[in-house]
């Protein structure tokens, strides 16, 4: 049995710990109201961005365009999103695994671009290539620098770096509820959707101007979501880990605060019965 | 079946304008005239399809017979039967704009233009100054 003092000390380190994860709780859940109503207020513009791609193929041809045209495929490129920090429950590991059964599963080579320390740290240590890494995002992510790594992804894609470009990130769901996921991002494909009848569209200033135009666009869209969706998810993910490590600091607390009250008694007890003792010892 | 189509091109059409951050708005409305890139355009019920893009300037739409004007920084209109979508940039209804703001950052592009700094980024003032002008616009107050 641990001594009383033992006994003390584990309570007021735990009680320490749970302060610790009780305040990180309330942090995540305050980053997470500030992002939750972008992300879900944001879907919309993306949404209907694929929705007029999807029409506009309907009618008219994308093959000249470079973003939206498929290839043979010398090379996969796979934009890991994870989190600059732990402490977020599986968050980070959910989606460094499903990265990896990417990887494994892909027959082609293969490569990627982190954009996270953590996926970062864990694919550094392995033989993937890494070509580009990106770290210390912030709490939210900047429309700027989505815009710089969706600019770059574009480069590596034209260039030929490599022929296609997934994305490997989380999507927000709920605080309870964020699921790995992975998504194409070039070559642009049209959503898969209903086919409505291919209407002839007038085309100002032209084809080629307003697809030049709007597909970069959409390309940046798809990673400055896939960011927003990825704080929100990593918020919501710590903001859970946190109370549950918080609930369980607590029920620990509970669980020694029994065991210390009853050595106490115990050993009120002995000496009771000592004083007993003596007291007999001495009639 | 050839009646109700055309009961329906005539009617009002369904306006949506949407930006990265929100759904901006979404009605009915009976005409619309918006900043395309070579010139504003207008649009009427029953329009041709369409798509264009759009540079910073001014959107004036009717609504319940109501003339009301939204400042867009630039994006895509795209006309499909019934439906008109905008897709902005960055878009504000005229009763949401900073007007104080709107002049500052007039004022600021327009320094700038005329001083030509080296290293100027002259496209980036430019828009800027269009931006602005066309906040000042939407919002009543002519720049």
């Amino acid at each position: 049995m641990p001594s009383m003092r033992d006994l003390k000390r584990r309570i007021k380190s735990i009680r320490n710990t749970q302060q610790i994860t009780r305040a990180m709780k309330m942090v995540a859940a305050a980053k997470l109201r500030k992002i939750q109503d972008r992300v879900i207020s944001g879907r919309p513009y993306g949404d209907k961005m694929a929705e007029v791609i999807g029409r506009l193929v309907a009618s008219a041809d994308l093959g000249d365009q470079p973003l939206a045209a498929a290839r043979e495929v010398r090379k996969a490129g796979y934009v890991l999103i994870t989190a600059d920090r732990g402490l977020a429950g599986g968050y980070n590991a959910n989606l460094i695994r499903l990265a990896q059964e990417r990887l494994a599963r892909e027959d082609r080579p293969a490569a990627l671009i982190t954009i996270g320390r953590k996926g970062r740290d864990y694919f550094r240590r392995r033989p993937v290539e890494i070509l580009e890494e990106y770290t210390n995002l912030g709490d939210a992510p900047d429309p700027a620098l989505a815009r710089r790594i969706a600019r770059r992804l574009m480069q590596l894609f034209l260039d030929g770096a490599v022929d296609e470009v997934y994305l490997i990130y989380s999507r927000f769901y709920s605080a309870l509820r964020q699921l790995p996921r992975v998504d194409k991002l070039l070559p642009i494909t049209p959503p898969p959707g209903e086919k409505k009848e291919a209407q002839e569209y007038i085309y100002e200033p032209g084809q080629k101007e307003v697809l030049g135009a709007l597909l970069p666009r959409y390309c940046e869209i798809q990673v400055y979501r896939a960011l927003l969706e990825a704080k929100a998810s990593e918020h919501g993910a710590r903001m859970t880990a946190m109370d549950h490590a918080t609930e369980n600091a607590a029920e620990m607390i509970e669980k020694l605060t029994l065991s210390f009250n009853r050595a106490r008694q115990a050993a009120i007890t002995g000496e009771i019965l000592e004083v007993v003792a003596g007291a007999e010892a001495l009639q | 079946m050839a009646e109700k189509e055309k009961a329906v091109a005539r009617g009002p059409f369904t306006m949506e304008v949407v930006t990265p951050e929100r759904v901006l708005l979404r009605t009915e409305a009976t005409s619309l005239i918006a900043p395309g890139l070579e010139g504003y355009l207008g649009i009427l019920p029953g329009h041709a399809p369409l798509v264009t893009l759009l540079g910073p300037g001014v959107v004036t739409y009717r609504e319940g017979g109501q003339e009301k004007k939204l400042a867009v920084s630039g994006g895509l209109l795209e006309v499909a039967g019934d439906r008109v979508i905008i897709l902005a940039d960055a878009a504000e209804r005229s009763e949401e704009i900073d007007v104080e703001r709107a002049r500052r950052a007039k004022e600021r592009a327009e320094r700038r233009l005329k001083e030509r700094t080296p290293g100027l980024d002259l496209e980036r003032a430019e828009a800027a100054l269009r931006r602005a002008v066309a906040r000042l616009r939407a919002a009543g107050a002519e720049g």
